[in-house]
């Protein structure tokens, strides 16, 4: 067994004269925080896709651990233990924040096909869903709708319905966007805790959140992997500094 | 319980456990809960008061009202809890009826239904039309919703309306059972105990089985089945991203809903004493869409509202004009325009989420 949790073998994605991934391949060990970091429309959201089966990859194959998902259904990703939030947020919105979180509790327990029981009142559903969103330090907004949270609530719900899944990979496409210098500094020490317990592959734009979180980073641009490493090899890397930090500089 | 400590734990600077986990919830005598007591009780207590007057034509009309009700039930669960605009559940309520009719015509003949590969008899028996219908119903629904439910928006409310229509010309170009003349039914089916010719009976029966609709789609709502129905009609993403596949739940939510629709019909055939194409043409799947919308979508009211105003103004207005489907229309219009949540919605005010 290695310590390889996740793992892209040689992803090809074409959207008509597009190609959105070039031969991808990049994994995602135990224990760590591997940042995907690129410039708008580099391909990363479309990359999260793949992994987590919202879209379907032309070419190549995704391993979660020895299991190869390439063909599995999103949902079937997710209950073998991949959790993932969105670029823009995608929860139930009428809904409190409870119920969202509580469906992925469910998903885990058995099939949902149990007609009888009220959820209202189990046990079994609400103690796991609170606790994961006072990991997120949300339980005060248990019983809030979503559409009463700002932006960056919103974002954090999103990461304690993929912590309800207990994953073996969380994949988190831009969580700090929203969130203000505060939030996302909270976020950060969030992740950093987080990580000793399930790998991160992490899209950010922060570059101060992900210099300071992440252990690999690799950057995408134009669909393809130029750059990998280690925050001081990336940051010093002449062919990353053009593309991507340019004038901009971190 | 070692969840429960950490739980309270967590939980203790603001609540205690319980209150934490559990939302406030309002009392059960509110305004919905009266308005909604009201309704019921009315539909119950002006059929049986007709009865004892002797107006006999106005315990039917209640019957007819609580079946189509109970139809619409049906309909609501695919529409407004499930999110599956079906403009095809007239064949659910078409076979349920064909269901009745034709199980009738072969207990009062003494014919059997089919001979091969076994014999199979009519039958007389109200229990045994149901629990016929139900399945067949169920079944067909399954095969409908297996190919529908791949397909989402105007397609799915097409192809939903296509099937229909498929059984709508096969019913009325099979001349065994009456083609489009229809297929009278001389001798209401019985049930045991009880004298299911009385109108007043046969109404009580109706209402049994409008109130188990009901009850039954509240209870599967609340449950774990209920949940993921309702987040893969508001975010079918989410309730992938969260580990559940969103096919087969509608599915099975269709396939009841179906069931519901077509118990509804085999009621009503035996009500009329008559069956015909017409309970499986188009019309009828809009009318029910429309009580739907009138009463609120997703309401569990919201379908008996809606087919008290729908088949009071049919007979009252029918009555008097034959253009009523103007009034209907305008009504229908100013439910759409100022009372989005239907005529349940405005008298009992909005529904909770939790
Ligand atoms: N479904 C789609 N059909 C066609 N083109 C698409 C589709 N999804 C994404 N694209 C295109 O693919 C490219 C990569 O998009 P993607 O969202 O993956 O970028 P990104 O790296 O996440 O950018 P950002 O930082 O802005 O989120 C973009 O040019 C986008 O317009
Ligand atoms: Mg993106």
């Amino acid at each position: 067994m290695s310590d390889i949790v996740l793992s892209l073998q040689k992803l090809h994605k074409r959207f008509g004269a597009l190609q959105a991934t070039q031969d991808v391949s990049l994994d995602l060990q135990q224990g760590e925080i591997h940042a995907l970091i690129g410039p708008n429309g580099a391909g990363k959201s479309t990359l999260i896709g793949q992994i987590a089966g919202n879209i379907r990859p032309d070419e190549g194959r995704v391993f979660l651990a020895d299991t190869e998902i390439t063909s599995m259904s999103i949902a079937q990703r997710a209950r073998l233990g991949l959790g993932r939030s969105f670029q823009v947020s995608s929860l139930a919105e009428p809904l409190s924040v409870m119920r969202n979180v509580m469906m992925g509790v469910q998903a885990l327990q058995s099939h949902s096909f149990r007609f009888w029981k009220p959820v209202a009142r189990d046990r079994h559903l609400l103690e796991p869903a609170y606790a994961a969103l006072e990991r997120m330090q949300l339980s005060h907004r248990a019983w809030t709708p979503v559409f009463e949270l700002s932006h960056g609530e919103r974002r954090q719900v999103e990461v304690a319905c993929a912590l309800a899944l207990k994953p073996r990979a969380l994949l988190l496409d831009e969580p700090m966007a929203g969130l203000g210098p505060e939030g996302s500094a909270k976020l950060t020490e969030l992740l950093e805790a987080l990580k000793l317990e399930v790998p991160i592959l992490l899209i950010e734009h922060d570059m101060e959140a992900v210099f300071r979180l992440a252990d690999r980073i690799s950057v995408l641009v134009s669909g393809s992997v130029i750059a990998h490493g280690d925050s001081q090899a990336i940051r010093q890397d002449p062919r990353v500094r053009e593309a991507y930090l340019g004038d901009s500089d971190a | 319980m070692t969840n429960n400590t950490s739980l309270t734990n967590g939980a203790s600077q603001a609540a205690t456990a319980d209150t934490a986990l559990v939302p406030k919830t309002g009392s059960h005598f509110d305004r919905k809960g009266l308005v909604q007591m009201a309704l019921l009780g009315l539909l119950l207590l002006v059929p049986v008061a007709a009865y004892f007057l002797g107006h006999i034509y106005y315990v039917n009309l209640a019957s007819r009202i609580t079946i189509i009700a109970m139809a619409a039930v049906g309909l609501n669960l695919a529409i407004g809890y499930g999110g599956m605009v079906s403009f095809g559940h007239a064949a659910y309520f078409g076979l349920g009826g064909y269901v009745a009719g034709i199980s009738a015509y072969h207990a009062f003949d003494l014919t059997p239904f089919m001979t091969w590969p076994f014999s199979l008899p009519g039958s007389d028996s109200l229990l045994v039309v149901w629990l016929v219908a139900a399945l067949l119903c169920a079944l067909l629904a399954l095969a409908i919703g297996a190919i529908s439910l791949r397909t989402t928006g105007v397609y799915f409310i097409m192809i939903t309306l296509a099937f229909a229509q498929m059984i709508y010309y096969f019913a009325n170009s099979w001349p065994t059972y009456g083609g489009e003349d229809g297929l009278p039914i001389y001798i209401r089916n019985t049930l045991p105990l009880v004298d299911s010719s009385n109108a007043l009976t046969y109404f009580l029966i109706c209402f049994v089985g409008l109130v188990l609709a009901m009850a039954i789609t509240s209870r599967l709502m609340k449950s774990r089945f209920g949940a993921a129905l309702t987040m893969a009609r508001l975010n079918d993403v989410r309730l992938a991203t969260a580990g559940i596949s969103p096919y087969p739940i509608r599915l099975v939510a269709f396939v009841i809903s179906a069931a519901i629709t077509g118990l509804a019909g085999a009621l009503y055939a035996d009500l009329n004493g008559f069956v015909s194409p017409n309970m499986l043409s188009w019309h009828f799947s809009g009318e029910l869409m429309v009580i739907v919308i009138l009463g609120g979508v997703g309401r569990l009211y919201g379908p008996l509202a809606g087919a008290v105003l729908f088949v009071m103004m049919e007979t009252f207005l029918g009555g008097v004009t034959q253009y009523w489907q103007l009034f209907l229309g305008l009504v229908l219009l100013g439910v759409v325009l100022f009372a989005k949540h239907g005529v349940m919605g405005w008298l009992a005010g909005r529904e909770r989420n939790e």
